[in-house]
């Protein structure tokens, strides 16, 4: 008896679902680990500390789903999330990986700061103040995807490393705003902007813990699921996705597809930044997103760059990140083993679709001699 | 190799299939594409595992676990596509990959067992000559002398001859007679009757998967042959018919292409057909075709030059406007080229469609429910094997993905058809299928330029038969047979006026 392991000549299906199911699985279960150490550690003996850990477990996956203030703070997390995970997957399907998400919504956030502050500041209607930041966001967002759009259609540059590096300069330009020109001079020295006028916020809902950010995230994903299932677009991304060669051959333009991908993708991360600003934020802060931008690339990469299920994946990644902040409130964990479980996510995500194209075999015959 | 089986997805690629070789005989495995003599032979050759049956060498049953241990037997296989490396010496090709080598290698010696194994056989060739600088034959022969080198006693060629000129095929079919005489034997996969016929002793023809039958040479001929292979008899030589081409409908004017490694594949060329025209091109390949055809589709800029379509000089690489102006191509790979693997077989039917309106729609209402409809319509009519029209395009065999490019293609009346290749690794009951398409189209109007390699295609389809040398034209000759001697001296570089 021998055992074997063989490539998969096809993927089976169930395995989309089982994948990201077992793969979350195991990522919690990495992460038992060390929060048990981190536990033992605090607490000195291993009975306390996993009670502690069961504890912390309970609190993180109960919390963000269960109750009225939870399941809001989830549904809030989970907007800026959906616009990301909505831009990248916009750029995903066509094989081009825009990892600029975090800058792209930092550019939107600055230009709505931008617009509620300055440029329309004599605006009094709030449906046009609404609309004119979001338009300024989605541009804004739109132009610094350009740039590495441009880099990558004409001068064939790597969009990764581009897109990745301009995510520092527009955190940086957002810190050089809040810290220098655009400093709230009644903000007791706090890095931020002063606050938007009323007319540039969401209207919100249930008590103010709510805004209608949500809504729109939900219609642009269904905007989406129509445009990749049914346009002349949706099919050409594929074909360019699939085969960039017989993209050509077919009479698609690369260097327009590429373009139109790249600035689409940023402009939805951008609007998401506007949203977030009239939403939630209401005021440019130092570091307001905490990594919205890396953890949507998870979101996509777990809907598979199907819009519709990126809204549900955000909405679990939302809950994840309040259960988090739970943690952190109530049992004193360090932020960095919040990224450390969100790392976990990811890694387990990608080992598990590596592993299922293969299969374990085995095999019996193996009586006949080598030589 | 009794009663082997193997399934892929969807598929059962060997059905109960047995196989027996003699010592000393070359045995040719004939049948139509997708009938499973790769699969076969890989199974041999140990790249897959049978999922059912047996493999016997003198009696004993073996398992044959990988190419290496297949080597370690004595049995070697030579590929479709070979396993060079372009920038290593002839001697350094042969001795890589062998285990057992050690670590400082004697390459004097090596050099030169392999000059003398290659004049033993007729395959001379120079041991310190850099690959890359090779023809396709000669590198053909490296593969041959390294399966001699490590011993090999049987010798499995997949399709040898299909990138070889008529010259270069004598040569390995000497090569051959003359390895089996000295008690090597042969399994010569191929699916040219004429070949198999004149170099095999004993003919197996599988056909869908399953065995057919095994039979001597000399009790079998060509007609009984293809029936086997098809299972009804195919008229392959069929009238022409004697219309008159009409207007000029493509016109390629001084035009200069570089291919990938920066060098000038076609080198002013000029060329014309009209309409209702077969212009065929003959030449080994890798002499300017494939770069004359990706320029005149538009794939490929050309350094100067005009190609005008009805007198109107189109755009170098805009493939689109050629899209709408009815231009049409079949590219040689069109696994690479002319399809996208992972989607389905309606997807990549209407790849085009928002240039040829095949199907005329809106392109923010995509009416998939219509292609679908049409693509079941074209797949019954091009007679594509699949389980369904969502298949994947890559779990199409190779003549059934060529049957899908040509059905997306044709369909939509094409002006111009760039042939390349257009029933390389077809069988014969689809390259029948391929030559009525285009026969019918030129009847119907079509310019048509035919780059095949194989000389019988091209005096069977064309109207006038061009020979192309080094990105050169070197002169034309009537489609007819007794122009073999005169086409292959062009195909190897001489000018016409020198010949005549």
């Amino acid at each position: 008896m021998k055992l074997r392991i063989e490539k998969r000549l096809a993927v089976p299906r169930y395995s989309s679902i089982l994948v990201p199911i077992l793969s979350v699985a195991a990522a919690l279960l990495l992460m038992g680990i060390i929060l048990l150490i981190f536990f033992y550690g605090r607490l000195g003996t291993l009975s306390l500390a996993f009670k502690e850990t069961f504890e912390a477990y309970k609190e993180m996956l109960t919390w963000p789903f269960a109750n009225r203030y939870g399941i809001f703070s989830t549904l809030m997390r989970m907007v800026p999330l959906a616009f990301v995970g909505l831009g990248l997957s916009f750029a995903y399907r066509m094989k081009i990986w825009n990892i600029g998400g975090e800058g792209q919504l930092y550019m939107g956030a600055l230009a709505a700061t931008w617009g509620a502050l300055y440029l329309f500041k004599d605006v009094t209607s709030p449906v046009l103040m609404i609309l004119l930041i979001s338009v300024l966001g989605a541009a804004a967002g739109g132009i610094w995807a350009l740039i590495p759009a441009l880099m990558k259609a004409f001068a064939k540059t790597d969009e990764i490393v581009v897109t990745l590096m301009l995510n520092y300069v527009a955190i940086f330009w957002v810190d050089y705003l809040v810290y220098g020109p655009w400093k709230d001079p009644k903000g007791y020295g706090f890095p931020g902007t002063a606050p938007f006028p009323q007319q540039a916020r969401f209207p919100t809902l249930f008590g103010g813990e709510f805004h209608i950010g949500f809504f729109l995230a939900v219609v642009l994903a269904f905007i989406l699921f129509y445009v990749y299932r049914r346009t002349r677009w949706g099919m050409n991304s594929r074909i360019v996705g699939d085969n960039a060669q017989a993209a050509r051959y077919s009479g698609i333009s690369i260097i327009k597809y590429t373009i139109i991908a790249l600035v689409v993708s940023g402009a939805i991360a951008g609007l998401g930044g506007a949203v977030q600003m009239m939403g939630v934020q209401h005021r440019l802060q130092h570091g307001f997103s905490p990594g919205y931008g890396y953890t949507a690339i998870i979101v996509a990469w777990l809907a598979k760059l199907n819009p519709i299920a990126i809204l549900l994946v955000a909405f679990l990644f939302g809950g994840l990140l309040v259960g988090n902040d739970q943690l952190q409130m109530f049992y004193k964990l360090p932020m960095a083993l919040i990224s450390v479980f969100q790392g976990l996510v990811l890694f387990s995500l990608l080992g598990g679709e590596a592993i299922a194209k293969y299969r374990l075999r085995v095999s019996r015959e193996e009586a006949v001699t080598n030589e | 190799m009794r009663n082997i089986t193997k399934a892929f997805p969807g598929i059962l690629a060997n059905d109960n299939i047995s196989f027996d070789l003699r010592k000393g005989e070359v045995h040719a495995l004939l049948g139509e594409n997708g009938a499973g003599k790769t699969t076969l032979m890989n199974i041999l050759f140990g790249i897959y595992k049978p999922d059912g049956g047996e493999i016997l060498i003198e009696g004993d049953r073996v398992s044959i676990s990988s190419p290496h241990n297949a080597l370690k037997r004595g049995i070697g296989m030579v590929q479709q596509h070979f396993t060079v490396v372009p920038s290593f010496t002839v001697a350094e090709n042969v001795v890589l990959g062998l285990k057992d080598m050690g670590f400082f290698v004697n390459t004097k010696s090596v050099e030169s067992s392999i000059k003398n194994l290659g004049e033993s056989y007729g395959l001379p060739v120079n041991p310190k000559a850099r690959v890359w600088t090779l023809s396709v034959g000669e590198k053909q022969r490296i593969e041959i002398l390294k399966l001699l080198y490590t011993g090999a006693k049987v010798i499995i060629l997949d399709e040898p001859t299909a990138v070889l000129t008529p010259q270069e095929t004598e040569v390995l079919f000497r090569a051959i007679r003359k390895l089996v005489s000295e008690g090597s034997s042969v399994i010569f996969i191929s699916h040219k009757l004429d070949e198999v016929l004149q170099i095999s002793d004993r003919v197996t023809v599988l056909r869908g998967g399953r065995f057919v039958g095994t039979e001597e040479r000399s009790s079998i001929d060509r007609r009984s042959l293809v029936r086997m292979m098809v299972g009804r008899d195919v008229l392959l030589d069929f009238e022409k018919s004697t219309k008159e081409p009409g207007t000029t409908v493509l016109e390629v004017e001084d035009l200069t292409v570089k291919n990938d490694k920066n060098l000038e594949a076609v080198k002013s060329l000029s060329l014309n057909i009209r309409s209702g025209e077969i212009l065929g091109i003959a030449g080994v390949a890798g002499n300017g075709q494939r770069e004359l055809a990706e320029a005149i589709y538009g794939l490929r800029k050309p350094v100067h030059g005009t190609i005008r379509l009805n007198s109107k000089t189109l755009r170098h690489t805009d493939v689109a406007q050629r899209i709408r102006a009815g231009v049409a191509f079949v590219p040689q790979d069109r696994r690479a080229l002319a399809t996208c693997p992972s989607l389905s077989i309606t997807e990549n039917m209407f790849m085009k469609n928002a240039h040829t309106k095949y199907i005329p729609q809106s392109p923010f209402n995509v009416d998939f429910r219509a292609m679908q409809k049409a693509t079941e319509r074209l797949v019954s009519e091009y007679s594509i094997s699949t389980p369904s029209t969502k298949t994947q395009a890559r779990f199409l065999s190779g003549g059934n993905l060529q049957k899908l490019v040509l059905a997306r293609e044709l369909s939509t009346k094409p002006t111009v058809i760039i042939a390349e290749h257009p029933t390389r690794g077809l069988d014969v009951g689809a390259m029948e299928f391929v030559y009525k398409s285009l026969l019918a189209h030129k009847d119907r109007g079509a310019a048509i330029l035919l780059l095949a390699g194989e000389l019988y295609e091209i005096f069977r389809l064309s109207d006038r038969v061009a020979v192309m040398y080094e990105g050169q034209i070197m002169g034309y000759t009537p489609p007819d047979p007794k122009y073999t001697e005169e086409i292959g001296f062009m195909m190897a570089g001489s000018k016409q006026e020198e010949i005549a």
